[in-house]
């Protein structure tokens, strides 16, 4: 075997620049038609950085697609009526019971449909994967302070993206009209009628009438559930990937990676097939979630009458901040000048949140008048390094956790045999401690770690030796394996990426039965 | 076995001879960064085979599953270990046999400079000017003309919404003199059919279900005691009988729960405690003010009336209560 005759199998070979070949003759017409090679090029070499928090706004995109898929499929056995129907499906214990056409619709959907109840539970937990992975996704970019310029439109468009989700979260949660999700359309109700001046006006619009109304918020309710807040999402989140492209990633300081450029590895075909995976490991999991964890059985609270309860009445967990507040309200009712202000609704469940996230909004403009610093940041922060900021945010994280736990005064109350009343102003008092506990003790933890040299590194032996001078000198002993980065520095992507034992096994050829391998050195 | 080439940049395979030939510069072959992450590739492209395997597996067997007449905790096992076994593979498929890089690409500034910056600005405040330049009778009229539209086009979609005003729908239930206390089947209640720590859910006759109307019938003490609950009240508790609004002060939700032994009212959603004895004002909770007591009355039948409506607005409050 000659050079040359290698050489002739390399011409014998289609190349994939000719132009012939299926994929080079799209990318050909493509390109006459639309300039994508350049570009698209580009886009193949996009860079993106490795770790692991960066998977958390994957989580959430991927549940994002997991619930319109299942919401698609659902949508077309769910019947978005409030009139009554006498139920006569499967589910025999509720035959005969007179129930709102959409609550026998989500009965139905369950057991009626073959494989319709995993896909009804996945749905709701993709919804609670959802809204918990854009929670911990913006945690870590408040804590890393990825937000600052030039990302402050990014973030945004993420906390925006966070709202309509528990938005659309509690609206889709509503949907089956069961006992307990009725009691939470009930409630919604009285905390559109707290709105001062134009409440009594807007619940009686939207409802078409005094509670339960004319029935019609039932399908707008699912109009808005299942096209106009899907869409705003969809479109932010578009707008969000858009400007993630455009700006490029952060990434955490590293081996050769600076301000001016990205490490990590290339969108194609390394990230695609990892990310593809991940979202079918999220898929996986979501679908073992829907069959085996039972959640929401709405055939067990049966259908919503206005004058049934029932015991430990909760929201989903994404509400759970907001019925903590409201539980633990004080009674401060305002009347007077001939009108009533019922702050004790008003304050928790509209003023409350509506000023959580207007200070989400502004968070980055906070940020940067009070720390000054205006640069454009790129490389992220580790969260002990900056003290003061660490702190504000696990004060904040501390603050809803402990709203959050105030939901469950009744559980608690009952588990621990207290009385409710001490559960109640223990929680009214931890609102306010707790937050400062956990502030102080973070600030002195990053301080603490701060201050400890080779933090996070491995450490290295020290080597003393006393001289004949009498003087005492200490030296690091040489790395071992492990003890230095063993990333090599990062070089941009080569226009042929061709694995060496693949070309030689190319080269072997299909009827040359040397077949020598070589193992790649490593 | 494998042959060497000498050409002008040195010793190179015949399979680096067919690549350069190709078009791949010979730095691409000993560049470690195009190597595959995991030690030995062979084994990790049979472990990788495996899940993907496993996967295809469980894809059937939902299949299966399905194709049977489905089972919920079969299904959510196989389609879950199916996906999750053939997406970690695909992972571990990019993670560990493609190359490891790590690669770097430059970030570029994404601002401008300050010249294209002022044409830009120019551009908009200039042309701006032009458009307006002593027409500002044109400017005004357009201004005027969008604000107009905007406000109109806001009719359908806010005020169409409401055909119903809220009037005094918040301040008026159907609750008359007279009318019968019905239960939830729509049968009346009767003096004799509670005994003493019983309660009850009532409804105004013909309007059994109604939110606004809903109301807790309890009966605290026996026959021969009247209760009075705030004076002014000495009527409205007869035989033992006392009935409160069911609808809690709070947000709303139905105050549910009787307890016989500190004669309360507990409502479940955000746990206000009301004083069945004592006008049923709150003792505990959020809630601000005390439910509604209904006046009852007893006929000479034996039939339990409402001897009037209930004299304030019942529920949450809001912006029009007095």
């Amino acid at each position: 075997v000659s050079a040359t005759v290698s050489a002739r199998r390399a011409r014998s070979r289609k190349s994939p620049l000719s132009g012939t070949d299926p994929v080079g003759s799209s990318v050909k017409w493509l390109d006459e038609r639309l300039g994508i090679a350049k570009g698209g090029r580009v886009f193949l070499d996009k860079i993106f950085p490795d770790h692991w928090s960066f998977l958390l706004g994957e989580i959430a995109l991927y549940s994002f697609i997991i619930l319109v898929l299942t919401g698609i499929f659902l949508s077309l056995y769910y019947v978005p009526s409030a009139s009554d129907v006498i139920y006569h499906g499967v589910y025999k214990p509720l035959q005969g019971v007179k129930m709102s056409a959409a609550y026998a619709s989500s009965v139905d959907l369950s057991f009626a449909v073959r494989g319709g109840l995993v896909i009804r539970q996945m749905h709701h937990w993709a919804a609670d994967v959802f809204i918990g992975s854009i929670a911990v996704h913006m945690s870590r970019i408040f804590f890393t302070g990825a937000y600052r310029k030039p990302r402050e439109l990014n973030w945004i468009i993420g906390v925006t993206l966070l709202m309509l989700a528990i938005i659309n979260g509690f609206l889709g949660y509503s949907l089956p009209d069961d006992l307990v999700s009725g009691t939470g359309i009930r409630l919604a109700f009285s905390f559109i009628l707290s709105i001062p001046v134009i409440g009594s006006y807007l619940a009686v619009f939207l409802f078409g009438g005094n509670f339960p109304g004319s029935g019609i918020i039932i399908p707008r309710f699912f109009i808005i559930h299942v096209l106009l807040l899907p869409l705003a999402i969809l479109g932010l989140i578009s707008v969000h990937l858009g400007l993630l492209v455009r700006q490029k990633h952060t990434q955490f300081p590293g081996h050769g990676r600076t301000e001016q450029n990205v490490v990590g590895t290339p969108m194609y075909p390394t990230f695609i097939l990892k990310t593809t995976g991940f979202l079918f490991m999220i898929a996986g999991v979501l679908w073992a979630l829907g069959g085996l964890v039972q959640v929401n059985p709405i055939w067990q609270y049966g259908p919503y009458q206005p004058y049934k309860i029932s015991y430990a009445v909760q929201p989903d967990w994404y509400m759970g901040w907001l019925d903590g507040a409201l539980r633990i309200m004080p009674s401060w009712e305002f009347t007077g000048f001939g009108h009533t202000i019922p702050f004790e609704v008003f304050l928790p469940t509209i003023l409350f949140p509506g000023l959580t996230f207007t200070l989400f909004w502004v968070w980055p403009f906070v940020a940067a008048k009070i720390s000054g610093d205006r640069a454009e940041h790129h490389l992220l922060d580790r969260p002990r390094d900056r003290p003061i900021h660490t702190a504000v945010g696990a004060l904040g994280l501390a603050f809803y956790f402990t709203l959050f736990a105030a939901s469950s005064t009744d559980v608690l109350a009952n588990f621990f045999h207290v009385s409710l009343n001490a559960v109640l102003w223990f929680f009214r008092l931890a609102v306010i401690v707790i937050p400062i506990i956990v502030g102080l003790t973070t600030w002195r933890i990053c301080l603490e770690m701060s201050g400890v040299h080779g933090i996070g590194k491995r450490k290295r032996a020290l080597v003393m030796s006393r001289s004949p001078e009498g003087g005492y000198t200490t030296v690091e002993t040489a790395p071992r394996p492990g003890d230095q980065p063993e990333e090599l520095p990062p070089e941009p992507v080569p226009t042929y990426i061709k694995i060496e034992d693949e070309l030689e096994a190319e080269s072997v050829g299909a009827g040359d039965s040397s077949g020598v391998r070589r193992v790649p050195r490593r | 076995v494998t042959e060497q080439i000498t050409t002008e940049e040195g010793t190179i395979t015949a399979a680096q001879a067919t690549a350069t030939e190709a078009g791949v510069p010979v730095s691409a072959f000993d560049d470690p960064h195009l190597r595959p992450f995991a030690r030995n590739p062979r084994r990790t492209e049979l472990v990788i085979g495996l899940f993907l395997f496993v996967g295809l597996l469980g894809f059937a067997a939902y299949g299966g599953v399905y194709f049977v007449g489905g089972q919920t905790r079969l299904e959510g096992v196989f389609a879950g270990v199916g996906l999750f076994a053939f997406g970690f593979g695909l992972s571990a498929w990019g993670k560990y046999l493609l190359p490891q890089g790590p690669f770097v690409e430059d970030r570029h500034h994404l601002s401008s400079t300050d010249e294209e910056r002022d044409s830009m600005t120019a551009a908009v405040v200039d042309r701006a000017k032009l458009t307006f330049r002593r027409r500002g009778f044109l400017g005004g009229l357009l201004g005027a003309g969008a604000g107009v539209m905007g406000i109109v086009l806001a009719f359908p979609l806010i005020r169409s919404l409401g055909p119903n005003q809220p009037g005094k729908t918040f301040e008026t239930t159907n609750w008359k003199a007279g009318l019968r206390l019905v239960d939830v089947t729509g049968r009346p209640i009767h003096s004799s059919d509670l005994e003493v720590g019983g309660a009850l859910t009532v409804f105004p006759e013909g309007f059994v279900g109604s939110s606004i109307d809903m109301s807790m019938l309890v009966r605290p003490e026996p026959a021969y005691k009247n209760i009075v609950t705030m004076p002014g009240r000495e009527t409205w508790g007869p035989r033992g009988y006392v009935a409160y609004s069911k609808m809690c002060t709070h947000a709303g939700c139905p105050v549910g729960l009787y307890q016989e032994l500190t004669q309360t009212l507990l409502c479940p959603c955000h746990q206000s405690v009301f004083n069945v004895m004592d006008g049923a004002v709150p003792e505990f909770g959020p809630a601000p003010r005390p439910l509604p007591q209904l006046p009852l009355m007893i006929d000479s039948a034996g039939w339990i009336r409402a001897q009037a409506g209930y004299d304030q607005p019942v529920g949450p409050g809001f912006w029009e209560r007095s």
